[in-house]
């Protein structure tokens, strides 16, 4: 937060301003102190907003042209893509934008894991991120639903499905979830409405996550509290704002890539199928984004507790301020965080890789391993490392990291006693 | 920055990999060269009018393909046969509309406007024709099976004789490129079966691939000119960061910090 008062030089800026002081946000904006040594890994944000800004424009032109009937659902995609002027590039941007939307979130959720982003002061803001994300997921499904083609309909069976498992009120949940006796067109309509409508809580959500961020602002590589504005600090104009475009350039090549080159591969050929009640798929694949969850979700044998353990997956994250009871934010000075961290990574690639398999022989055995370890870093690992490891003395500031000043052992240590 | 870079193309290699385990688990198809695949991939005129030949004389007895209308394969980037030869193509077809002012359905002959018309009624009276199996719709076909135009060309040839052990039933055939190898759909195509007007010789091998070009354009009317817009976003945008690292550099030189 900028400290010295914001006029506008006009005298209208002024009258305008102080009845309405959105110069003086504009200000704040522009002015906003940022740490210098933010890496490419915090340029996430911002791609994220393009991202969504690219779905909900698309989006809106998408729905001017589709029909939510489960009759006219799959002929209005392919008129779309075939008779509507740019309709099938509008159509591909918006089916990749939704994978490149979920690349770009997971570098940024780990890259929040690895420099401990959502410690305190933080904690609102990583658990708005969590609910945007949950959001997120909804909004794929429900949008994948909609092309009305065998994966759509066999995939909103199975998901719509999981709300059965709920002891006593199961069934009826999922009947009023349809609209009917199964997936329909009335369950076709209302996914749609939902899809339409997530997007702008989406929207509204990200407001509240860059509002809190603007309260303690960045966390940085090094993961320690800067005096702001200062020497360890930059005006968000220009600095960020021409990195983070930058990185939004390269970040667009390789949607532009998948977009014009293999618009396809991303997704699943059975949903260039029409869907039928009568033929189910030999494999129902969720897309590639929520094949980790799918295989958590695989892996028990229990279907309650199989549904139980996935969504646990998703919220004990929201947790994770409280689990990790680390004192120090960055992995850079983690020794053994460090290691356990890349094990997760790894661990999560994993159960991606298995959730598109079929579950059986060893791939279920290799997911019921996985799993087991994803519960285990977040509940037992993490926690104790808190308590036991050995961290390495932090610098006092940024400049000092960066300029390779050696570390003031003595008042690092004082430091820390003094966050306890 | 190098870090970065490093963590990102493992991902990349990663998921690479994994969809490569995916292919291998499958049958090897036939290679053949695809004329509209890469950066500059378009469609061979020649091949695609001759696969809508093939379409026409053998697949559509028994397929649909309700996206395409006939003025389609006037257009640019498809068959683009001239307007005129389509006309007549259209013109061959019955085409029922109606009501008239009377009340009455008729038949007239095609218009450009027209969907290509249509081998059976419903899916109910396709399948009571084919034992029934329905011929599925080739409009989208290419993009609705796992192997692609690989698939479709190779399973056009892949009939054999079944593997001793294997026993058909009456009306179904075997085919080593099938998913579990028996198919509902007789052997189509021999040697000769079609007299191309532009005198290539109509070898099974010939045809499948024309027929399959056929159907890669009718499934992505629009590729050509996705190829061709790809390349020009794509060049703009390495341009245009190019100039923006440069500019960034250039800002960031104010202050020590590297970036």
């Amino acid at each position: 937060m900028s400290d010295h008062e914001y006029t506008p030089k006009s005298k209208f800026g002024k009258w305008f301003n102080d009845r309405l002081p959105l110069l003086t946000l504009a200000n704040h904006l522009t002015d906003y102190p940022t740490p210098k040594n933010l890496n490419y890994w915090w340029t996430f944000g911002g791609i994220l907003t393009f991202c969504l800004i690219t779905q909900i424009v698309t989006g809106l032109v998408l729905a001017m042209h589709y029909i939510a009937h489960a009759d006219m659902a799959f002929d209005s995609v392919e008129h779309i893509m075939r008779d509507v002027n740019y309709g099938w590039l509008i159509r591909y941007i918006h089916a990749n934008g939704a994978s490149m939307f979920f690349l770009a979130v997971y570098i940024h959720i780990f890259r929040s894991l690895f420099y401990g982003s959502y410690k305190a002061p933080r904690e609102i803001i990583w658990i708005i991120g969590i609910i945007i994300y949950l959001l997120m997921m909804a909004a794929a499904f429900l949008g994948y639903v909609l092309p009305w083609g065998q994966m759509s309909f066999w995939g909103a069976t199975v998901i719509t499905n999981l709300f059965s498992a709920i002891p006593l009120v199961g069934e009826g949940i999922v009947t009023w979830l349809w609209g009917g006796y199964s997936v329909d067109n009335p369950t076709l309509t209302r996914f749609f409405t939902l899809h339409y409508l997530i997007p702008f809580l989406i929207l509204g959500l990200v407001v509240l996550h860059i509002w809190a961020l603007h309260v303690p602002g960045n966390n940085n590589p090094v993961g320690i509290d800067i005096k702001k504005p200062s020497k360890d600090t930059v005006p968000f104009h220009p600095y960020i704002v021409i990195k983070d475009g930058f990185a939004l350039l390269m970040f667009m090549i390789v949607f532009a890539f998948f977009v014009f080159y293999t618009p396809n591969i991303l997704g699943h050929a059975d949903n260039y199928i029409e869907a039928n009640p009568l033929v189910t798929p030999a494999h129902i694949v969720p897309e590639w984004y929520l094949l980790p969850f799918y295989a958590i979700l695989r892996s028990v044998p229990d279907k309650l507790l199989g549904v139980v353990a996935m969504l646990s997956a998703i919220l004990i994250l929201a947790a994770l301020p409280w689990l990790d009871t680390s004192k120090i934010r960055s992995a850079v000075f983690r020794p053994l965080y460090r290691q356990f961290y890349w094990i997760l990574v790894a661990d999560v690639l994993i159960l991606g890789y298995v959730g598109a398999m079929p579950a059986e022989g060893l791939y279920l055995l290799v997911a019921r391993v996985a799993t087991a370890y994803y519960f285990l870093h977040f509940l037992v690992i993490l926690p104790v490392l808190g308590w036991k490891e050995k961290t390495l003395p932090i610098p006092l500031s940024i400049t000092e990291s960066i300029l390779g000043g050696s570390p003031n052992l003595a008042t690092a240590k004082n430091r820390e006693s003094l966050n306890k | 920055m190098k870090n970065f870079f490093k963590i990102f193309s493992f991902i990349i290699l990663f998921s690479g990999l994994s969809l490569n385990t995916q292919a291998a688990e499958k049958v090897e198809y036939l290679k053949t060269d695809w004329s509209f695949k890469g950066l500059f991939g378009k469609f061979d005129r020649a091949a695609l009018q001759r696969g809508y030949q093939v379409y026409t004389e053998v697949c559509s007895s028994c397929h649909s393909m309700k996206y395409l209308s006939y003025r389609n394969l006037a257009e640019k980037g498809g068959p683009e046969f001239s307007i005129d030869q389509v006309k007549a193509i259209a013109a061959s077809f019955e085409v029922k509309d109606g009501p008239n002012s009377d009340g009455d359905m008729f038949t007239r002959p095609g218009r450009l406007s027209d969907k290509f018309v249509m081998p059976y009624d419903n899916v109910q009276a396709a399948q009571a024709a084919n034992g029934g199996a329905y011929p599925p719709d080739m409009s989208v076909l290419v993009k609705a099976r796992g192997g692609g135009v690989d698939y479709i060309y190779s399973l056009l040839q892949g009939y054999e004789d079944p593997p001793a052990g294997v026993t058909l039933d009456d009306g179904v055939y075997y085919n080593k490129y099938m998913y579990g190898n028996k198919i509902k759909m007789a052997n189509q195509l021999s040697d000769g079966l079609v007299e191309y007007s532009d005198g290539t010789t109509a070898s099974v091998e010939q045809m499948s691939k024309d027929v399959t070009t056929f159907l890669m354009w009718s499934a992505e009317p629009h590729l050509e000119s996705r190829h061709r817009m790809g390349f020009k976003a794509i060049v703009y945008l390495i341009i245009l960061t190019i100039l923006v690292y440069f500019s960034m550099k250039r800002i960031w030189s104010r202050i020590e910090t590297e970036v």
